[in-house]
């Protein structure tokens, strides 16, 4: 047998689902985008689908409101993960186990389960937050019928959930960098904070990179806290992401063109943000 | 030297002084998640903070239990997850094996569109991958539109490759010299070495798996073939369960991967910062 037919036996059932399950459906949710899906049999009609998406106001809604999200919590959340990461690595931590296991355990807590609990804590009649905040002396907020407090719910739960991945993402790389590099800083009498910002981030550069370009992915396709949490994006479609608007789109309404559309948007998005990322955070030498 | 002990000292007081609240308001909605299980559903109405379990925990179970099979879901969870873990470590390595250690016609292709679909949303499948198994097929309801869809795992074939090339080659061209076919070189030399990786591979599909809710929300109708996390989000938002029940839920969808995590954390941690699977 050749080298090229063994190698392809070896990758045949993995080409085979990807093939099936993931190639066909990159190309049918294309040319779907083009049709008008909504008659029997589908209708050529490109300027349809992607011309909507230009003049509709639901979209642009749920575009506005993901990179609200985005913008707001990738940084808080990458921000919080170095810290994080420099904190649990430091030498002087005690009781390191317990501490790392607080920030890690919500990354494998489910989805549905983390967002029950989020949506019954911040319920503006018992939830539990807004009776620390009456027990602490401050007002009370309708978390689920403001659209700016709903919107800090879902920043606030994401970054609950996914703090800890980024941190263990940020902590691999800080246990990369060489101990000797902070020996000599410390014997040239550098302060902490300054090897942190003249040592520790440049080198650390290609990692944030990575947990920011998959924060963003992530950002854009969140689905679970605003169809769960803040029900079906409420109120009146503040917390409406362009997850939940394809999902409505594509299962609710069952016009498969325009959610193709919106999807391929979504994922024109993801690319164009994931390269510039790449590019932004290039090493320069 | 009496300054740098006492610098320490200050610097051990400021460092756990930020971590240990932190790590509290971390652990607060796990623990309420715990608390709110096992209390009866008055508790919930009463002023104050309740922060200590309860004893209504089985009277809870049982309401769940009732509006929803929740103990058959379970078990739907942990066949999908078993067989979905197995069947992706097993594609992931063989195709890791092949982008590793040959070189063929069309490698740099399989690679480059293997890693260009890292970037892409799941939503641009999932309508098509919907059409096709639900309509085209008719497959709704059944194990192999929960478990065969979702394999494809781009990370996964990277990090088994990374940990396949990091092998010294003599051990392989031993092997062959003896006449060993090429699935024997792959299944006795290579994978047993591969252990720890694949164990850390296993361990995050398994938890995407368990977790995993959009795709089995679409592909399921019948109440009997849902998996956890879909028949404890039908209940969110409903009034006809109450939270106590819900949290139950939360428990025995979060319990098992809690204490997976505990005990097998190094593997958990190696796993994600390989990047294996978000």
């Amino acid at each position: 047998m050749t080298r090229t037919r063994i190698s392809y036996l070896f990758l045949a059932p993995f080409l085979l689902v990807f093939a099936m399950f993931w190639i066909w459906p990159i190309i049918s949710a294309f040319r779907m985008s083009l049709f008008n899906t909504r008659t029997n049999p589908w209708v050529f009609a490109p300027e349809m689908n992607w011309g909507r998406l230009l003049v509709d106001p639901a979209f642009l809604n749920a575009l506005k409101n993901t990179f609200i999200i985005m913008i707001v919590q990738v940084p808080i959340m990458v921000s919080l993960a170095i810290v994080l990461a420099v904190l649990l690595n430091s030498p002087l931590l005690r009781a390191r186990g317990l501490l790392r296991f607080a920030f890690f355990a919500p990354v494998v807590v489910s989805e549905v389960a983390y967002a029950a609990v989020f949506r019954l804590m911040f319920n503006a009649d018992f939830g539990a937050v807004n009776r620390i905040l009456d027990i602490v002396g401050l007002p009370m907020v309708q978390w689920f019928s403001n659209p700016t407090a709903a919107m800090s719910v879902i920043i606030m739960a994401v970054t609950w959930r996914w703090v800890g991945y980024n941190a263990i993402i940020i902590l691999s790389g800080l246990q990369s960098i060489p101990q000797d590099v902070y020996e000599a800083a410390t014997i040239d009498r550098v302060s902490k904070v300054r090897q942190f910002f003249y040592i520790t981030l440049p080198l650390l550069r290609p990692v944030i990179v990575f947990s920011i370009v998959l924060s963003i992915i992530g950002s854009l396709q969140l689905f679970v806290e605003p169809f769960l949490i803040t029900n079906r994006g409420g109120p009146g479609g503040a917390t409406e992401t362009l997850g939940l608007f394809i999902y409505r789109q594509g299962f609710a309404v069952f016009n498969f063109g325009y959610a193709s559309a919106v999807a391929y948007t979504l994922a024109m998005i993801a690319v164009v943000l994931s390269l510039l990322n790449l590019w932004l955070g290039r090493e320069r030498t | 030297m009496s300054s740098l002990a006492a610098r320490r000292r200050r610097d051990v007081i400021v460092l756990h002084a930020v971590l240990v609240p932190l790590a509290l308001i971390w652990l607060f909605p796990i623990w309420l998640m715990f608390v709110f299980a096992s209390l009866p559903e008055q508790a919930l109405y009463q002023p104050g903070v309740r922060l200590w379990p309860g004893t209504e925990f089985f009277a809870n179970f049982n309401a769940l239990e009732e509006s929803t099979g929740f103990t058959r879901t379970i078990f739907n969870s942990v066949v999908v997850a078993v067989i979905y873990t197995a069947l992706s470590i097993l594609m992931t390595s063989m195709a890791g094996w092949a982008l590793a250690r040959y070189r063929f016609h069309g490698k740099a292709v399989v690679a480059g569109v293997v890693l260009g679909t890292m970037t892409l949303p799941y939503f641009v499948l999932v309508i098509p991958q919907f059409i096709m198994v639900a309509r085209d097929f008719g497959l709704s309801n059944t194990w192999f539109a929960l478990i065969v869809p979702p394999l494809f795992n781009a990370l996964g074939v990277l990090f088994m490759r990374q940990t396949f090339i990091a092998m010294p080659n003599d051990l392989f061209d031993a092997a062959r010299v003896e006449g060993v076919t090429e699935w024997q070189i792959f299944t006795r030399v290579a994978i047993p070495m591969a252990r720890p990786t694949m164990a850390a591979l296993a361990i995050i599909l398994f938890l995407f798996s368990w977790n995993n809710y959009l795709w089995p929300l679409l592909i399921v109708t019948q109440p009997d073939m849902m998996t956890a996390p879909v028949a404890l989000g039908s209940l969110i938002g409903l009034t006809r369960i109450s939270w106590g029940g819900i949290m139950v839920g939360a428990v025995l969808l979060t319990l098992p991967m809690l204490v997976l995590f505990v005990i097998l954390q190094r593997h958990f941690v190696s796993g994600i910062a390989a990047g294996a699977i978000k």
